[in-house]
């Protein structure tokens, strides 16, 4: 096994990560990539309270994932990487060979547009998902499992449409 | 008999899609008064959105007492980060509907306390009937 999913989600962990994704896969373990959280022991204490005992977690800087992750793709349990935001994911696309990237959940803001139920986008974060695929990754969105995914030519096409 | 006056609420469920709605609703129509709690649903909202609205209801609202669903639910991840800073107020996970009906009941104890009676109420409310070993 390997990372299973390499998500891009704004809550970081939560329920569809720990239960939706981690159950069926049987997910041992969790790269979350967030500079603010890395630096934050209380943050960190926060999020391994959130996952189950069997489910372990490991917290880096952005810049400290990049040489970190080979070792996690090597790791015979199933894995998941987390970024909490756009940008993050194709900086680990361009210097860490992430190759499959999931938009698992990218909530309302001002700036942004929204694409399904659970993605609204920036125009600027549109560019950088383009530049993802730009340099070799294949993207689209899937809140859960049991969801079909949504390529990012169909996502960039869709329009405040319910999935 | 007098019209009951409307009760100020005590404490926020909160948790995934309709659970909040749903299990206070189930309260209104065993009890009456599923005004006693406010509700909120973390459907499409961001962490941070989820954590703004805790913090209004709970400053707003005077409440210090939230319920949530699930231990690593973002309702439960947001609440926790917008109760930090209130060493008085608590936060009970694994909502479910004994301990919110005990908690209801349970109006002549400040609301905290009525919180850990319910905690253990749900608690013990859990069971595990027929089947075959």
């Amino acid at each position: 096994m390997t990372l299973i999913l390499n998500r891009i989600d704004d809550r970081l962990i939560h329920g569809q990560v720990v239960v939706g994704w981690g159950q069926p896969f049987d997910v041992r373990f969790i790269v979350l990539v967030d500079d603010e959280v890395a630096r934050s022991d209380w943050e960190q204490e926060l999020y391994r309270m959130g996952t189950p005992p069997d489910m372990e977690v490991f917290f880096y800087t952005l810049d400290a994932a990049v040489g970190a992750l080979p070792a996690y793709r090597d790791d015979a349990r199933p894995g998941i990487l987390l970024t909490g935001d756009v940008a993050s994911m194709l900086r680990l696309v361009t210097d860490a060979s992430v190759r499959d990237v999931n938009i698992g959940g990218i909530h309302h803001r001002p700036d942004r547009r929204q694409r399904l139920r659970y993605v609204f986008l920036s125009p600027g974060e549109e560019a950088l998902l383009k530049q993802m695929v730009e340099r070799g990754a294949a993207v689209s969105a899937r809140d859960v499992p049991a969801s079909n995914p949504v390529d990012l030519r169909a996502l960039l096409e869709s329009e405040t449409v319910a999935r | 008999m007098s019209e009951r006056a409307a009760i100020a609420p005590r404490a926020l469920v909160a948790g995934h899609a309709d659970f909040a709605v749903g299990l206070v609703s189930a309260v209104q129509q065993i009890t009456g008064r599923g005004d006693v709690f406010v509700t909120l649903s973390g459907r499409d909202l961001s962490g941070a959105d989820i954590e703004a609205a805790v913090r209004r209801v709970v400053q707003e609202r005077g409440i210090t007492v939230v319920f949530t669903d699930l231990q690593a639910g973002s309702c439960t991840m947001a609440a926790r980060k917008a109760l930090r800073d209130h060493a008085d107020h608590v936060l009970v996970v694994g909502a479910n509907l004994p301990m919110l009906i005990d908690f209801v009941f349970a109006d002549q104890v400040p609301a905290t306390e009525a919180a850990r009676h319910a905690l253990e109420r749900g608690r013990s409310a859990i069971a595990l009937m027929g089947g075959r070993a």
